[in-house]
């Protein structure tokens, strides 16, 4: 591949590049599996943080790790250690309870521990394995989205299109419990089921954005967009929807960034377009929050 | 490692013939400071419940290295830089000051650790990117990440003791203060403490010994030292100075084994560490259990009570 170069402030020039950049397929398999996973990301990120549980998305994203390179050391297909590891671990911990999974005690040191055992794994996969080597590591934790094959692309836009109707559909319920769990359970909602479910699904979340940015930047996927939306409105749905955006928006802003400049790697630019959102929405908040509204209405009544 | 020197069945052999070694008694002199400074202020991250910005700044010092690499720079420089530096980066996250972490459980806003996993997650991407704009240094990176007990020079240990007594001075400095901000901030604000500071003051601290132990165990399993010895400990005693000295004597426990069995055996120091770390936890865990339902028994409450 040439590097591409962008020429700003020049229309056609952008045009072209634009076209020139849809034209590579390694672009086109990376924007539809980024697309999706970016989407689901934003909507679970949304829930992670309304609820707390960051620091238990970025425990499932090490389990990813683990989980991935169990599957390479055992000589199975990585996405089947992947899943299964993060799925399960999820469940796990939403099965001990609500306190369970916002005990920071209790998810530091299983973490700790889950990345011990990624080191055990990966000694294993690098010493016994033939064609073992760093690159699949390095690919596990911090992503390959540029050499993601199309029926990889294919599979994950699936994978995460099917993860986002199983969330909206428990949306509502899962929201009510998320605001106000007593209320919810007094009102009938199955609250101590939407638990594991919901970290089920970030679990299954952490295994497919493992492939797009890898296991160690996943959190940052989760939580920025979902941060930034959540500065920006007070209102949980407004915020549910604009959280998908944002991290969509980040997810294509990086990938055009990475492909512009090819010494960075995508991972880096997509993390750090989602960082950026976050901080102007903490920027423009806090502005907003410290200036006086001078020309306010009153409101009457 | 297991090629060196097979194990047998006199320990006090293997341990003399482990010793002989001149970088495995670095490791051992190293992984010594490394786990009293770690019991000592990992017992208080648990305390505060700060292990979610524990192990942020822990990972926030993989940058650092691979950054001072990628510029030729002595990897030191480049840890206690980046840790120092995320720690006031996270004392900024509005709330991350105080003890506790706010709200942080079921219905609670989770802005602040939001805000954390952001700055994790970003200190990472910089971290792959510096890696990648450096180009090969894969095994590099794995000993960034995971920690090597080979090649600490004499030179390391140096810095780390300087580091670590300097940590332990400022950590009893902060000692009351800290102590009472952490168990109740409200009445701490009350009586004239300035929680504020001195919860800077310990993420910054906490940055410094990051930094210090990520050198030997690597940036993503410092954490294990920090995090597990001190969950162990404030299991087994409610008091905090007995709880330090406890979460000690762990730390330097599994570091001195992890280190022993990592010699003999082809596995790295990073997996044993957190295997025998996880173990004390789950050991201490398993016998507040069964204390707390001893004394629930009827009759039973004036045998497993007020030890104080």
């Amino acid at each position: 591949m040439t590097g591409p170069v962008l020429v700003l402030g020049a229309a056609p020039a952008v045009g072209g590049w634009f076209v020139d950049l849809l034209a590579h397929p390694f672009v086109q398999h990376a924007l539809l599996a980024g697309t999706a996973i970016a989407a689901l990301s934003g909507l679970v990120g949304y829930f992670v943080v309304l609820r707390g549980q960051v620091f238990a998305g970025d425990m499932l994203s090490h389990v990813a790790y683990t989980g991935a390179l169990a599957a390479l050391a055992a000589g199975v297909d990585l996405r089947l250690g992947l899943f299964a590891a993060t799925i399960g671990v999820g469940v796990g911990i939403g099965l001990l309870g609500g306190r369970a999974a916002s005990d920071d005690v209790v998810i530091g040191n299983a973490m700790a521990w889950v990345l011990g055992l990624g080191v055990f794994f990966l000694a294993l996969y690098t010493t016994y394995r033939a064609t073992g080597n760093s690159s699949a590591n390095v690919a596990v934790l911090f992503g390959s989205i540029f050499g993601i094959g199309l029926g990889a692309a294919v599979t994950a836009a699936v994978v995460a299109v099917a993860l986002i109707a199983v969330l909206l559909v428990i949306a509502r319920p899962l929201l009510f419990a998320s605001l106000d769990p007593a209320v919810a359970a007094a009102r009938g909602v199955p609250v101590r089921l939407l638990g594991p479910l919901f970290l089920a699904v970030v679990g299954a979340t952490a295994g497919e954005a493992s492939q797009a940015v890898g296991a160690l930047l996943l959190a940052g996927l989760l939580a920025a967009p979902a941060a930034a939306a959540q500065r920006l409105t007070d209102r949980p749905w407004r915020a549910l929807a604009l959280s998908p955006v944002l991290a969509v928006a980040a997810m294509w802003l990086g990938l055009g960034l990475a492909f512009a400049v090819p010494t960075l790697p995508p991972s880096f630019t997509i993390m750090a377009v989602a960082t950026a959102e976050y901080l102007a929405a903490v920027l423009v908040t806090e502005v907003r929050r410290r200036v006086p509204v001078r020309d306010a209405v009153p409101v009457p009544g | 490692m297991g090629t060196d020197g097979g194990l047998s069945w006199h320990l006090v052999d293997d341990v003399r013939i482990m010793l002989s070694y001149h970088f495995m008694l670095n490791a051992v002199r190293a992984g010594t400071i490394v786990a009293v400074v770690a019991g000592a202020i990992g017992y208080l991250m648990v305390l505060r419940r700060q292990s979610f910005a524990g192990h942020t700044l822990a990972v926030i010092g993989f940058p650092g290295a691979a950054g001072a690499t990628w510029l030729g720079l002595a990897t030191g420089f480049g840890y206690f830089g980046f840790c120092v530096a995320g720690a006031l980066v996270i004392a900024a996250i509005p709330g991350v000051g105080r003890a506790g972490g706010g709200p942080g459980g079921l219905g609670g806003y989770g802005e602040e650790s939001a805000g954390i996993g952001v700055v994790q997650a970003f200190a990472l991407a910089c971290g792959f990117l510096f890696v990648s704009l450096y180009r090969g240094f894969l095994s590099g990176l794995n000993n960034l990440l995971f920690g090597t007990i080979t090649g600490i020079t004499d030179d390391q240990i140096l810095v780390l003791l300087v580091a670590g007594v300097g940590c332990l001075v400022a950590l009893v400095a902060l000692g009351r203060p800290l102590l009472f901000a952490s168990v109740d901030p409200e009445v701490a604000r009350a009586s004239g403490v300035p929680v504020r500071g001195v919860g800077v003051a310990f993420l910054v601290l906490l940055g410094l010994t990051t930094a210090g132990t990520s050198q030997i165990t690597g940036s993503l399993l410092v954490f294990a030292l920090l995090v597990a010895p001190a969950a162990a400990a404030a299991r087994l005693t409610a008091r905090p100075v007995a709880g330090i000295a406890v979460s000690v004597g762990l730390a330097v426990l599994v570091t001195w084994l992890g280190e022993a069995v990592a010699f003999f055996s082809p596995f790295p120091i990073g997996f044993w560490v957190t295997t025998f770390g996880f173990g004390a936890f789950l050991l201490a865990t398993g016998y507040r259990a069964a204390a707390d339902r001893a004394s629930r028994r009827p009759g039973a409450r004036v045998l497993a009570g007020s030890p104080t």
